[in-house]
């Protein structure tokens, strides 16, 4: 039994081609994906995001359990509002998920976890809750909508009552406010400007509509997926899962190791880093015409790899890729596709962003 | 609703053959293959003089989110492909049965065009 998020009838209504995504009835596109993903970075486009899960933490524990939960530090959020990303690991150092955190006040934040991983992951966290005082609540009546682009911002701002378009104007990246019932956070998964917005589940349609009559267009999973992968972001299950740790996933940056704090997860990365981290994440462009995909094999002078997210990138127009690879390997490798072995070049993502292509990728 | 034109035949696979004057075949995807695969983005052509045979894997599509096989509704010797996709593999989401066919065949044995399906046996197979 597939479930639906408040806006099921309006992306029906606009047409969408749904397909189940981890137990939702989710729209994969309205059209073309190829145009969705161009009007994201080019004007603006909306997500329905109210599959992934809200969970607020309340209590004088908070910040203690998170500093303890996640391997990247809570006390880096000084300030409510403030937002941050960070992977919540096993023991064994692998990732049971990617998760943003916001500090809401000192004994409130909230975090925003994806919706594959949502049993796992508040199985994992309640466990984690003992001996610590806080109520972990999942907030499943609010919809969330993710609105990105150059003119995603404005398109938004546009549609608030003026004070709460006052604080919504005043969001620097990374922040997050309440603006009467809706929670407005400038972040996002697609390499573009924009917010994402938390509001309770009957006032997601029209919203959502009042967006679509300021030229805001409906984007589906797909164009989702190539926009993040442009933009270099991981995706759960394919770039990284419990078998890998945030050393060998690109996500070094986020785990804060330099202060004392005894993270879950931190002894195994610490015997890893003085070990040698065997492996690495690289960006490859493919040289070669066709497309690469995930699980293909990668050849490099090192040894073998594998693409872990691999699509045609709709901005550089080729294919481009995550892959994971031994940790020497460089320059030109080749991808095993169908019997054939395809020249592609290794990158650092991202790939593009605001609009381009970065720098050193072409 | 897929354009299902009634002067193609057709098989289970949704790929569609046209009989042209001269005896010779031209294949493509329907309609409702280039909808469900969504924008395409490559595609792999035979090459000219291939001898292929019935059911034989011999050409791959791929759009954004995944590649997949075109099988040859029939035997025979390609004697021409679209090299137009090449640049421009969306000419199949817009034509998929005119400037979007893919290859030409000239057959082995017309009779085996009596095996495939006609249009309106295909339309079922969709609904």
């Amino acid at each position: 039994m597939t479930q639906k998020t408040p806006l099921y009838d309006a992306h029906v209504a606009a047409g969408a081609r749904m397909v189940d995504f981890g137990g939702w009835e989710m729209p994969i596109n309205y059209g073309s994906q190829i145009e969705e993903h161009h009007h994201v970075r080019r004007d603006a486009g909306m997500f329905d995001v109210s599959h992934m899960t809200i969970v607020d933490l309340h209590g004088p524990d908070v910040r203690d359990y998170l500093s303890r939960l996640l391997a990247n530090d809570v006390a880096k959020l000084g300030e409510a509002g403030k937002a941050l990303y960070s992977c919540m690991l096993n023991e064994r150092g692998g990732v049971i998920d990617d998760l943003i955190t916001y500090r809401m006040d000192d004994n409130w934040y909230r975090v925003i976890v994806n919706a594959a991983t949502r049993e796992n992951d508040l199985a994992w966290m309640n466990q984690q809750a003992d001996g610590f005082s806080l109520d972990i609540n999942e907030r499943g009546e609010l919809a969330m909508v993710a609105v990105q682009g150059p003119k995603a911002r404005d398109a938004v701002i546009r549609i608030l009552a003026s004070d709460d378009a006052e604080r919504a104007s005043a969001l620097k990246p990374f922040s997050a406010a309440e603006c009467g019932t809706i929670f407005i956070a400038r972040t996002g998964y697609t390499g573009e400007d924009g917010f994402e917005v938390a509001l309770p589940a009957d006032e997601a349609e029209i919203f959502w509509n009042q967006l679509a009559e300021g030229g805001v267009k409906p984007c589906g999973l797909g164009a989702r997926d190539t926009l993040r992968l442009e933009a270099g972001m991981n995706l759960y299950g394919q770039d990284m899962d419990t078998e890998t740790t945030p050393l060998e996933s690109g996500l070094a940056w986020t785990v804060a190791m330099a202060e004392e704090r005894d993270f879950i997860g931190r002894e195994a990365l610490q015997a890893q880093r003085e070990a040698g981290v065997p492996r690495k994440l690289v960006g490859l462009v493919l040289e070669d015409r066709g497309v690469i995909r995930h699980g293909q094999v990668v050849n490099t002078a090192a040894g073998d790899g594998v693409v872990t997210s691999g699509s045609f990138s709709p901005t550089l127009e080729q294919a481009i890729a995550l892959a994971r690879v031994p940790a020497d390997a460089q320059g030109e490798v080749t991808v095993e596709v169908r019997n054939k072995a395809l020249k592609a070049r290794m990158v650092k993502p991202p790939f593009a962003r605001n609009g381009a292509v970065c720098d050193g990728i072409n | 609703m897929s354009n299902v034109p009634e002067e193609l035949r057709y098989t289970e696979s949704h790929e569609w053959v046209s009989a042209e004057d001269d005896g010779t075949v031209r294949v493509g995807i329907t309609d409702h293959a280039q909808e469900a695969l969504g924008d395409l983005v490559f595609v792999e052509l035979p090459a000219v003089g291939d001898q292929i045979d019935q059911g034989d894997s011999c050409a791959v599509v791929e759009s954004v989110k995944a590649a997949s096989d075109i099988y040859t509704p029939l035997a025979g010797e390609v004697i021409e492909v679209n090299e137009d996709l090449d640049s421009d593999p969306g000419i199949i989401n817009n034509d998929p049965y005119g400037d979007g066919w893919l290859f030409k065949l000239k057959l082995d044995d017309a009779a085996e065009l009596d095996d495939l399906l006609d249009a309106e046996t295909y339309a079922q197979q969709l609904d």
